[in-house]
C-alpha cells in the first residue's frame, strides 16, 4: 500500500507518530499525478512548488512538536470555482481561463490556517453546470473505476482526484448534487452541508440559493475531519448561520440504535435502476438489523423537484453570470464594432453550450410577464418541497434514499440529450432546494463493478447524525471506497 | 389654445453620507484617485458576496419617518439586472415590490399656500461607478470609486402642478435630509439627483395625460428648466392633434432640450428578483421608534409655523428653519415672550448673520444668549437706546459676552428720553434751520428726517430720536 492509498485519518496518525512526512505524502500524490493524469485529467491546474512549501511548514510543526490541526500536512484538491489567490480559477471555462483571483475564499484561508497542502485546481462542469464534467472548456475528466465512463458532475475532477488518490481529500461544491453525484459514481465519499454552515464567499456564483461548499474522502471520518476544517461562521457571507462547527470528527459515534431511519418511496420508483433499489435497500435492511428503526415516509412532491430546481438554479445563474462582460477581467471578444457588440461577442465566444442554455433559460423565467408562471411558481415549490421535509422530520432523524438514478453513464451518453443528464440530479436536487445536509457513499458495487451509492438526508444542521449513520455503515459493511 | 396643467412626480436619489460603502467596507469618499475606493466586492469579482451596512438601514429609515412614511420591519432587497460598464455585477441591488419605507407625506410652503405631496416609496440601493470620456486617451474608462455608494430614492406620488412646487418639493426634501443628516446633499459632487416624471392635461381634467420619464437632471434649476421644456413640448404636440408617447427622454440641460432616449417598446425588462445573497431585513418596531425619537421638528414643519404663527415672511422663516442652531436660538428668544417674533428674526438674519458670516461660526458658538438679544430688542423697543448704538454693541457681546448694562453705561450709550430737555432742544434746531422748516411747510416732508438728524447731531446721537420727532412736528405746527 503506497502513502496515497491512505486516509487522512491515518495519516494524520502517521504525521504525529513521524511515521511519514507531509512532503512524502504530497510526493507520493505527485507521483501519482504522473502516472494517472494523463488518463484521468482532473486537474485544471496544479499548485506544486506551493502545496511543497506548505508541505515542508507542516513537517515543520510536527518537527517541533507544535499542536497540528488534524488535517495539517494532507494535501487535498480544491474544485477550481473556488477563489485562490494567485492561483487561477477558472471554472474550467474560456471565459476564465486566465483568471487569477485576487484574494482567497474563505474555505481556502480556513484550509491554510490548518496547514493543508493545496495540490491543485481540479476540472469541473463549466460554471459548475452539468452532470458529468463534460461541458468543462478543457478537457473531460475519467471515472478512475472506469475510465470509459464520466465521474459525474460537476465536482467530477474533484472526486476523481480522491478516487485515483491524487488527493487524499478534495473540496467541491454542490448545487443540485454536485458534490454527491460524481462522489456517488467515483465511489467515495462526498458531503452537501447544511446551507449555510460553510461559507460561499470566494465560490463563483452558480446559484447562490442553493450552492454550498463541501467535503469529497474516501471514508467518513475524513469527510468530517474535512467539514470540520471548511465549516465556519463567515461575516463575509450574510447567507452564513452562526452555529458551534468544528466537533464532527471529535464526536463520531457509531451506535446506529434507535435512529429512525424514513425510506421516501418516491425514491424508490420509476427511473431508478432495480440495481439500485435492490442495494440500496439491501443497505437499509442492513443497518435495521444493526438497531435502526425503519420509517416509511412520503415525499410526494419530489417529482417536481427537478423543474423547480431548474428554474431557480437557472434564473439565479443567468443574473450570477452577467458579469462576465469582458470589461474588467476574463475573456474579451478580440474584435468587436461597439460596447453591444463587444458584450454579445464575448459572452458568445466565451461561454459553451450548457451554460449558455441556462443562461437562456434564468433570463427567460425572471422576464416580465413570465416571472409569476415559473419563478413564483417555483418559489412557491420549494415551499412545498421544504415543508414536506419538515413534516417527513417529525417521524425520523434521517431520510435514506439511492444518490442517483444509474451508475456512471459513458462518456458522451447523455451529453446530447440535456433533459436525461438533468434527471441524473432526481435523487439530490430536493436536499438544495430544502438547504438540507446529505451525505452520499458507496454501499455496493453493481455487476458491471461501478459503485452504488446511498444518500443519507439529514435535519437542518445536523450533520452529525447522518455521518454517525455512515460511518455505522462503513464499520458495518466495510470501507468500500 | 386650452389650458393646460402639469402633473409632477419626482424620484430623488440622494447618496448617504454613511462612513463606508453599503455592501463592503469600503470608505464612502468623493473626489479622490479613480479606483482606490474600492475592493473585490464592490468591483462585482467572482465569489464575493455583499454584506449590508446597518447604518443605511438606519438612514433610510430617518428619512422614512421625517416624510410620514410606513416602515416596512421585514423586507427585501432585490436585484435590478442591466448591462452597462459602470455595473460591474451587471446588476444594481435594490428594492423591488417591498421597499423600506413607503405611503408618506410632505408638507411644506409654496406661495403662502400648504402644499402636500405623496410620497410612494423610499428604498435602499446602491450606486454604480462612473465612466470617464477623455481626450487623453482612446475609448472609455471606468472609475469604480462610487460602486457601492448608498441611496436612497424617494419617489413622490404625481401631486406636484407646477415647476415652482417641484422646486420648492426638492428644496424641503434636499433641507430634511441635510437637517437629519441622512445625506449631504452636494449637487455638485451628484450626491443627489433627480428623474422626472410629467404630464400635461386639459385644465380641469381628473385623466392624466401620458408621461415621459426625464433623466440626467442634475439640479433643481435643471429640474425645473426640465420640466417647463417638457410642459412646452407635450402641449405642442397635443394643440397641434398629436399624442404625447410614453417616453424616456435624456435633459440636456446646456442646450435645454430633452431627447428621446427610448421608447416604451424599447423599454428594458430589468428581471427584478429577490437577491439571494443577502437575508430579508427585519427592523425591531422598537428601534424604529428609538430612531424616530432622535428626529427633531423638521424646517419645513417650522416654516410653516413660523409663518402662521409669528408672521415670518417664507423668505424669512425658510432661512431661519433651514439652520437647526438659528432655529433652536429663535424659538428661545420666541420663548421669553418681551419682543415681537419678527424682531428677533430680523436681528438673527441681519448683524447676527453678518457676524456669523465673517467669523465662519454657528450662533450657538457664541456668547449670546437669547435673553441678552431679548434684552437688546427690549432696550430699543423701550427707547432706552438707539437701534444704531443696540447693534454697535453686538460684536463684543458675541465675541466676548460683555455685559450689556456695563457697556451702555461705560459708552454712554442711554438715550436722552427727558421731555424737556428735547423738546428744547427740539426749538433750538429749529431755529437754526429756518430753511428746513419752510421746506417742510411747503410740502417737503423728508425734511422733517433732516432735523431729526440735526436734533441727534447736536445731542451726540443721544437724544430719543421718536421724541425729538414729536417736538419738531408738535412745534413747527
Amino acid at each position: 500500500m503506497r502513502i496515497s492509498d491512505k486516509t487522512a485519518s491515518e495519516l494524520s496518525k502517521m504525521l504525529r507518530n513521524k511515521e511519514c512526512s507531509s512532503v512524502e505524502i504530497c510526493q507520493d500524490v505527485f507521483d501519482k499525478i504522473s502516472e494517472n493524469e494523463d488518463d484521468i485529467k482532473a486537474y485544471v491546474t496544479l499548485n506544486k512548488e506551493n502545496a511543497f512549501e506548505t508541505a515542508k511548514k507542516a513537517d515543520e510543526g510536527f518537527g517541533n512538536g507544535e499542536d497540528m490541526p488534524v488535517l495539517a500536512g494532507i494535501p487535498m484538491s480544491v474544485k477550481d470555482n473556488i477563489s485562490t489567490k494567485g492561483l487561477r480559477t477558472t471554472c474550467s471555462s474560456k471565459m476564465l481561463e486566465n483568471y487569477v483571483p485576487p484574494f482567497d475564499a474563505t474555505v481556502v484561508k480556513n484550509i491554510e490556517k490548518n496547514i493543508v497542502p493545496v495540490i491543485g485546481k481540479t476540472n469541473m462542469d463549466e460554471f459548475a453546470m452539468g452532470s458529468s464534467t463534460e461541458t468543462s472548456y478543457f478537457q473531460i475528466t475519467k471515472n478512475p473505476r472506469n475510465t470509459e465512463c464520466v465521474p459525474g458532475g460537476s465536482s467530477g475532477g474533484a472526486a476523481a482526484s480522491v478516487a485515483s488518490k491524487e488527493a487524499i481529500v478534495a473540496i467541491g461544491s454542490d448545487t443540485g448534487g454536485s458534490i454527491r453525484q460524481p462522489a456517488a459514481f467515483c465511489g467515495v465519499v462526498g458531503l452537501k452541508p447544511t446551507y449555510g454552515s460553510v461559507s460561499r464567499y470566494g465560490l463563483v456564483a452558480f446559484a447562490s440559493s442553493l450552492d454550498q461548499i463541501g467535503p469529497i474522502a474516501r471514508s467518513v471520518e475524513d469527510t468530517a475531519i474535512l467539514q470540520d476544517v471548511i465549516s465556519s461562521y463567515d461575516t463575509m457571507d450574510a447567507t452564513s448561520c452562526d452555529m458551534p462547527y468544528g466537533n464532527l470528527y471529535r464526536n463520531l459515534s457509531e451506535n446506529i440504535k434507535g435512529l429512525k431511519i424514513g425510506i421516501p418511496s418516491e425514491y424508490f420508483g420509476e427511473g431508478i435502476d432495480d440495481e439500485i433499489k435492490t442495494n440500496v435497500m439491501n443497505t437499509i435492511k442492513i443497518l435495521e438489523k444493526n438497531g435502526a428503526e425503519i420509517v416509511d415516509i412520503s415525499l410526494p412532491s419530489t417529482k417536481y423537484a427537478i423543474n423547480t430546481y431548474y428554474i431557480l438554479a437557472s434564473a439565479e445563474a443567468s443574473s450570477n453570470l452577467s458579469r462576465f462582460d469582458g470589461v474588467r477581467y476574463g475573456f474579451r471578444a478580440p474584435e468587436y464594432k461597439d460596447l453591444n457588440d463587444m458584450y454579445v461577442k464575448t459572452r458568445s465566444q466565451g461561454f459553451g453550450d450548457e451554460v449558455k442554455r441556462r443562461i437562456m433559460l434564468g433570463t427567460f423565467v425572471l422576464s416580465s410577464g413570465f416571472y409569476d408562471a415559473y419563478y413564483k411558481k417555483a418559489k412557491k415549490t420549494q415551499q412545498l418541497i421544504i415543508s414536506e421535509f419538515n413534516d417527513a422530520f417529525k417521524k425520523c432523524d434521517i431520510i435514506a434514499t439511492p444518490t442517483t438514478p444509474t451508475t456512471a453513464f459513458k462518456i458522451g451518453a447523455n451529453i446530447n440529450d440535456p433533459i436525461k443528464m438533468y434527471y441524473n440530479d432526481v435523487c439530490t436536487v430536493p436536499v438544495n432546494i430544502a438547504g438540507l445536509p446529505a451525505v452520499s457513499m458507496p454501499c455496493a458495487y453493481s455487476s458491471d463493478k461501478l459503485p452504488i451509492s446511498i444518500q443519507f438526508i439529514g435535519k437542518h444542521f445536523d450533520e452529525q447524525t447522518i455521518l454517525n449513520a455512515a460511518y455505522s455503515l462503513e464499520k458495518i459493511i466495510g470501507n468500500l471506497c | 389654445m386650452r389650458e393646460y396643467e402639469t402633473v409632477i412626480g419626482l424620484e430623488v436619489h440622494a447618496e448617504l453620507n454613511t462612513n463606508s460603502k453599503i455592501y463592503c467596507s469600503c470608505r464612502n469618499a468623493f473626489g479622490l484617485e479613480v479606483n482606490t475606493q474600492v475592493c473585490p466586492v464592490c468591483m462585482g469579482f467572482p465569489g464575493t458576496l455583499p454584506t449590508l451596512n446597518k447604518e443605511v438601514v438606519k438612514k433610510a429609515i430617518l428619512m422614512g419617518k421625517a416624510t410620514n412614511c410606513k416602515i416596512n420591519s421585514l423586507c427585501r432587497q432585490d436585484r435590478k439586472n442591466y448591462f452597462y460598464p459602470d455595473l460591474p455585477k451587471a446588476y444594481q441591488i435594490s428594492q423591488a415590490d417591498i421597499p423600506l419605507c413607503e405611503h408618506g407625506y410632505l408638507e411644506f410652503m409654496v406661495d403662502d399656500k400648504i402644499k402636500k405631496v405623496r410620497i410612494l416609496r423610499i428604498h435602499i440601493e446602491e450606486d454604480a461607478g462612473k465612466l470617464l470620456h477623455g481626450e487623453s486617451f482612446s475609448g472609455s474608462l471606468v472609475d469604480l470609486n462610487r460602486c457601492g455608494v448608498p441611496l436612497i430614492e424617494i419617489v413622490s406620488e404625481p401631486d406636484l402642478r407646477s415647476s415652482q412646487e417641484a422646486k420648492m418639493y426638492l428644496e424641503t426634501i434636499k433641507s430634511i435630509l441635510q437637517y437629519i443628516n441622512v445625506s449631504d446633499c452636494k449637487m455638485q459632487e451628484g450626491s443627489i439627483r433627480c428623474d422626472v416624471n410629467v404630464s400635461v392635461m386639459p385644465k380641469g381634467s381628473d385623466k392624466f395625460g401620458t408621461r415621459c420619464e426625464m433623466k440626467n437632471v442634475n439640479s433643481f434649476s435643471a429640474a425645473v428648466r426640465g420640466i417647463e421644456y417638457e410642459r412646452k413640448r407635450q402641449i405642442e404636440i397635443l394643440e397641434n392633434g398629436g399624442e404625447v408617447l410614453q417616453e424616456t427622454r435624456r435633459w440636456d440641460d446646456i442646450k435645454g432640450v430633452s431627447v428621446l432616449m427610448r421608447s416604451k417598446e424599447d423599454a428594458e425588462d430589468y428581471r427584478y428578483f429577490p437577491e439571494p445573497d443577502l437575508k430579508n431585513i427585519y427592523v425591531d418596531e422598537k428601534e424604529i421608534e428609538a430612531l424616530a425619537s432622535t428626529i427633531p421638528e423638521l424646517p419645513n414643519k417650522k416654516i410653516i409655523r413660523y409663518t402662521n404663527d409669528y408672521n415670518l415672511s417664507l423668505v424669512e422663516a425658510t432661512l431661519i428653519a433651514d439652520s437647526k442652531e438659528k432655529s433652536d436660538f429663535f424659538e428661545k428668544a420666541v420663548a421669553l415672550n418681551k419682543c415681537k417674533p419678527r424682531s428677533i428674526s430680523n436681528w438673527i438674519l441681519a448683524d447676527i448673520s453678518k457676524y456669523l458670516n465673517e467669523n465662519k461660526c454657528e450662533i450657538n458658538e457664541t456668547k449670546l444668549t437669547p435673553e441678552v438679544l431679548v434684552k437688546l430688542i427690549k432696550l430699543v423697543d423701550d427707547s432706552k437706546i438707539s437701534s444704531t448704538a443696540a447693534k454697535s454693541l453686538l460684536p463684543d457681546v458675541m465675541a466676548d459676552g460683555k455685559d450689556v448694562d456695563t457697556m451702555i453705561k461705560e459708552r454712554n450709550l442711554l438715550q436722552n428720553s427727558n421731555e424737556d430737555e428735547i423738546k428744547a432742544l427740539a426749538q433750538k434746531v429749529i431755529n437754526e434751520n429756518e430753511k428746513s422748516v419752510t421746506d417742510y411747510k411747503n410740502g417737503k416732508t423728508n425734511a422733517i428726517g433732516y432735523l431729526v438728524g440735526q436734533c441727534m447731531k447736536a445731542s451726540k446721537g443721544k437724544a430719543n430720536p421718536a421724541l425729538a420727532k414729536k417736538y419738531i412736528l408738535e412745534l413747527i405746527k
